[in-house]
């Protein structure tokens, strides 16, 4: 493992994901969509609680969408090639590294549209600071939770269906951590108050991608 | 047997603890009486029946003509909680520490109103998360194993047997849980961070059985559940024990958020005596469960071949 590696794999996903750029159309597609039919279904959205709720589900279901092709290249002899240039663990730590870099974006674009169609009623006396803060953290996390449990799901040969069931239960922690953070930082509360959230994110986030780096090796040979 | 002994401790421990925590009298913990600003120690409590107590208090000279008023008892942690003394006719009362939070308006006896007997149910319902705990940390350790290398799918097939009876007790303690709160919170479910992870360990191992499910290779099925099953136990004790304390979200559950409970002061003695051997009764026999299931899936593989 080496970082000039991990550099290199970078470069390669990006490469990649400007070469497919209709998959990130889709991608945006689906938070659109998404938010739009919330809109349809609350027209307007009284309060920070609702909002919040809402953004956190979408962005949940739109960072499964997302995630779930991250391994799905890697079919029979890309596998085993990359398997014999690059060691298991600068993959894994790449595909993180891009996919949480996916889902900031992700989050922050959706959080735009959200704001369009769902009213800035709620972000009107939000500590935009730790909001924002909690938005990256919480689009990090969802990245670093999925990417080993996208890889599982690729492995057992089964796609978004497997990963659903395997990621749901799995993501709560970091979403209702998440959640609360953003909730609190909407609603204007101080940062001494809500920094043992971040803190508890940050922790959560470290752990995790310790047991990607740990595990993923393992997953990787066949 | 060297090799057994265990088992036979088990047996004894659980009738032990089951006949115990069933017939365990339960006692009320009484402090002090007053009689507006007077105090007045009880000398001796009598437990006549659920709901009745024999309370003697002295009561000085002058004051006697005011009996009549002397209608409110100050209950230390009322209930089956109780911390000194207690018990049928318990006769040394420690009146000199202060009562820490009076009971609210009238006596109440035996219990916390909302506890009554249903405080056995910690002899029952407490054992199984403690069991399915132990039984997933096992699961566990045989998944390291088997992504060690050596005897994979014999530490594969443990694991997978510890889940399986893990989700046993998973659902025993759904059930003892949802009986008791029937009883005490009048709802079988509710929204609280304790009830909240049990769902979520539920859904982690109906997952790993899928997941399980869903992979023919044996080896593959080993790895992949192995590394699934790390994960997600270690992503299940962050959010069992680490994040309810992160979002100081208060549970119902008694010894959480200002209720009595599992504490020093407030869990009786006479409780714990039975808790824990209750507690060990019924981990060793998970464990048991966990190795005839394993015996019988490898007796099974072996038919098969």
């Amino acid at each position: 493992m080496r970082s000039t590696e991990i550099l290199t794999l970078l470069r390669l996903e990006a490469a990649l994901d400007l070469r497919q750029r209709a998959a990130w159309g889709g991608m945006l597609l689906y938070v659109v969509s998404a938010v739009y039919v919330a809109y349809l279904a609350i027209k307007s959205v009284q309060g920070a609680a609702l909002w919040n709720a809402l953004y956190w589900i979408i962005l949940l279901f739109a960072a499964f969408n997302a995630l779930a092709r991250s391994f799905q290249r890697e079919e029979g002899g890309r596998q085993l090639y990359l398997y014999t240039l690059v060691h298991p663990r600068s993959v894994v730590l790449a595909r993180t590294a891009y996919n949480a870099f996916t889902m900031v974006v992700l989050a922050l674009l959706s959080l735009l549209f959200h704001s369009l169609f769902l009213g800035t009623q709620a972000l009107e006396s939000a500590a935009w600071g730790p909001f924002l803060l909690a938005v990256v953290l919480g689009a990090i996390g969802l990245a670093t939770v999925l990417t080993l449990i996208a890889a599982i799901a690729a492995r057992a040969g089964n796609g978004l269906g497997t990963m659903a069931i395997l990621g749901f239960p799995l993501v709560l922690p970091m979403l209702l951590a998440v959640m609360r953070a953003s909730k609190l930082s909407l609603d204007g509360v101080a940062w001494s108050v809500t920094s043992t959230y971040f803190g508890g994110l940050v922790l959560l986030n470290v752990i995790t991608i310790t047991l990607a780096w740990t595990l993923f090796p393992y997953l990787w040979r066949d | 047997m060297k090799h057994w002994w265990w088992k036979i401790a088990a047996v004894v421990l659980l009738i032990v603890a089951s006949v115990a925590g069933l017939y365990v009298p339960l006692a009320p913990a009484l402090v002090r009486f007053t009689n507006g600003g007077d105090q007045f120690c009880p000398q001796r409590v009598e437990v006549v029946d659920a709901t009745h107590l024999k309370v003697f208090v002295e009561v000085p000279e002058g004051l006697r003509e005011a009996m009549t008023d002397l209608s409110v008892g100050y209950l230390r942690y009322a209930g089956a909680f109780y911390s000194k003394g207690g018990g049928e006719g318990f006769p040394a009362m420690d009146c000199g520490d202060e009562a820490p939070a009076p009971a609210s308006g009238a006596f109440v006896f035996p219990n916390r109103s909302i506890l009554y007997e249903s405080i056995r149910n910690l002899h029952f319902h407490v054992p199984m998360w403690f069991t399915m705990i132990a039984l997933m940390g096992l699961s566990v350790w045989h998944s390291i194993k088997a992504l060690g290398g050596t005897n994979v799918l014999e530490h594969d097939r443990t694991a997978l047997a510890a889940v399986d009876v893990g989700l046993w007790f998973c659902g025993l303690g759904l059930l003892t849980g949802a009986l008791w709160a029937r009883a005490t919170w009048g709802t079988f479910w509710t929204s609280d961070v304790k009830l909240n992870g049990a769902a979520v360990t539920a859904l982690i191992y109906l997952a790993y059985l899928v997941l399980r499910g869903s992979i023919t290779d044996a080896h593959k099925r080993a790895r992949l559940a192995g590394i699934y099953n790390i994960f997600a136990f270690t992503l299940l004790v962050l959010f069992l024990f680490v994040v309810p304390r992160l979002n100081a979200i208060d549970s119902l559950h008694p010894g959480n958020g200002g209720n009595s409970g599992f504490n020093d002061l407030d869990l009786d003695n006479r409780l714990r005596i039975i808790f824990y051997p209750a507690v060990m009764g019924w981990v060793l026999l998970g464990l048991w469960m966990a190795q005839l299931r394993t015996r019988t899936a490898r007796l099974a593989e072996q038919l098969d071949r």
